[in-house]
């Protein structure tokens, strides 16, 4: 068999998993090592990869100043809610397991500059980020603790929205989210919300987008309804920047878009702005 | 005996009702709209157009209305009858500028005393390119903040479709009221199971799976009562549904004026917080 004849044999592979990391938005390869001292931002594109919300608590607060509020808040399955993939009760079990963060929100008290503040941070991993009715127990519980100490809130978003699985009760957490946060407003206390990639459906739809600041992430993809069902609907392509953090900004709401390793200090600062509230 | 054997059947039917039975009744295009509830339910109605920003939403409408005696402020979702009318409309489903409005009329309704009756019937909120740009998620966002601290009374009757986000929008109030084959979702049924079955047909199964009906939104205790429906469905007798109606927001709103207003907002708020607490 000549050369020519061969049959192709499977692609060669490089175990590129243990140095680099593929940015999820422009594909270029970045050491690992890079990566991680970036923060997960891409060097070449400047895109802010999904973090963990631990990860996030870190990255903003003063080291150890963070303390976990009602971790013992889990899911609910009030549906019985089974699909072609499997029983909801046993995928939120195994995720729970597996992400060790009990639900798609961490929440708890922390100081950022020293300033103390009251801190629910969403996690992607976490079923999407999903809003589903420990989650907005959760941000109910941290917005009254918030309350009761007087001190600012501060929500990190990253989610795709309300949990199917969990039907009419998680529509409802946008209620119940929001009807916390309006008490926050009429006590006269801070609330600033903070999008990352990405806050769509009724998380963007609820207590995301109603901060006393919305400050965005660069590149986040913020949003109500989905690119392809909007696409789908009026029929036409999207631009490519529909959505973005800068395409929200441009439309007036969103107050800034800090990049994450200035996140903390423009936090700061707000804050001491803000000091008369608390 | 006939007439005895044709009852019969008549209950077999109704046994066998299937929740996406009821969601074709709640689609059908002859149930009593926001325009009949207008004609048979309200003695005078003054409609009050535009959200002082951008534009009059036709596919959300309100205005003072006068029921039974009883003045009130009318919001509510317009699918309109008929090809002409439903593209006016725009099928109920509601633009930032719709719930901008209902948010202005409402915040008219606390300034003169009067109580808010929303009737809600979309199939979501316009998931459209201008809709995103101009805010759908503030829009409704806000309204959920708003309601959750209104000081006045607020009833709300699902009449048709209460289609996630979009109905959610007018729907935070002190009584959720359901009519018998409405139905009310976080999402579509076709949606949810494009999504989690990856299957557009399991429409069906998706409808059960989610329990949209009034009967399943009764047991989780996230409406408070079912207005029972001519049998058949509300089309078959539109006055004798559209005078349930009537009898339903008349009866609750007479118990909620004799209740103190900040207890009525304490109760409002605490509704929304137990809901998903199990």
């Amino acid at each position: 068999m000549a050369w020519f004849e061969k049959a192709a044999e499977a692609p060669l592979r490089v175990p590129t998993e243990a140095v680099w990391t593929i940015c999820p938005s422009c594909k270029a390869y970045v050491e690992k090592a890079e990566w991680k001292a970036t923060d997960k931002v891409c060097p070449r594109c400047n895109y802010h990869d999904r973090m963990g919300c631990r990860e996030r608590v870190a990255l903003i607060t003063d080291t150890g100043s963070f303390k976990e509020l009602n971790a013992q808040v889990g899911p609910n399955d009030p549906l019985k809610f089974k699909d072609s993939t499997g029983a909801y009760a046993d995928k939120a079990k195994a995720t729970v397991e597996k992400t060790g963060i009990g639900e798609a929100v961490l929440t708890g008290t922390a100081t950022i500059e020293k300033i103390p503040v009251v801190l629910a941070v969403m996690d992607f991993k976490f079923l999407g980020g999903s809003l589903g009715s420990g989650t907005g127990e959760r941000i109910l519980l941290a917005a009254e603790e918030a309350l009761k100490l007087r001190r600012a809130l501060i929500i990190v978003s990253a989610s795709g929205g309300a949990r199917m699985h969990e039907g009419i009760v998680s529509l409802m957490q946008m209620a119940k989210t929001c009807a916390a946060t309006a008490r926050l407003k009429e006590a006269g206390l801070p609330y600033i919300s903070i999008l990352t990639d990405p806050t769509t459906g009724g998380v963007s739809a609820s207590y995301a987008m109603v901060g006393d600041l919305n400050i965005a992430e660069p590149k986040a993809l913020i949003g109500f309804a989905g690119r392809r069902v909007i696409e789908q609907t009026i029929k036409q392509k999207l631009p490519d920047d529909f959505q973005t953090a800068e395409y929200t900004q441009s439309h007036g709401f969103i107050d800034a878009i800090v990049p994450r390793k200035e996140m903390k200090a423009f936090l700061a600062k707000i804050l001491r702005y803000a000091s008369g509230a608390c | 005996m006939a007439k005895k054997t044709v009852e019969q059947q008549e209950t077999v039917q109704e046994v066998k009702q299937t929740a996406w039975d009821i969601v074709q009744i709640a689609r059908h295009a002859e149930r009593p709209n926001i325009a009949d509830y207008i004609t048979f339910m309200c003695d005078d109605f003054v409609e009050l157009h535009g959200d002082r920003l951008f534009g009059d939403d036709r596919s959300l409408i309100g205005g003072f209305a006068t029921i039974g005696g009883e003045k009130v402020m009318l919001i509510g979702h317009r699918k309109g009858r008929g090809i002409e009318e439903n593209i006016e409309a725009n099928f109920g489903m509601a633009s930032p500028e719709g719930y901008r409005k209902a948010k202005r009329l409402m915040k008219l309704a606390e300034k003169y005393h009067l109580p808010v009756v929303s009737l809600v019937d979309t199939p979501g909120a316009y998931p459209g390119c201008e809709a995103e740009a101009r805010g759908q998620a503030e829009a409704i966002a806000h309204n959920l903040e708003f309601m959750a601290t209104l000081k006045t009374q607020m009833v709300i009757v699902v009449t048709g479709e209460g289609g996630s986000g979009g109905a959610l929008g007018i729907a935070v109030g002190d009584r959720i009221l359901m009519l018998q084959n409405a139905v009310y979702s976080v999402i579509s049924p076709e949606g949810c199971a494009s999504i989690l079955w990856r299957d557009g047909t399991k429409a069906a199964l998706a409808a059960e799976t989610l329990k949209i009906t009034a009967g399943s939104l009764k047991s989780l205790g996230i409406i408070d009562d079912i207005i029972p429906e001519p049998k058949g469905g509300a089309h078959t007798d539109a006055a004798k549904a559209v005078a349930a109606v009537k009898k339903a927001v008349l009866d609750n709103l007479a118990v909620l004026k004799k209740i103190n207003l900040d207890t009525l907002l304490q109760q409002r708020y605490d509704k929304f917080a137990a809901m998903g607490r199990f």
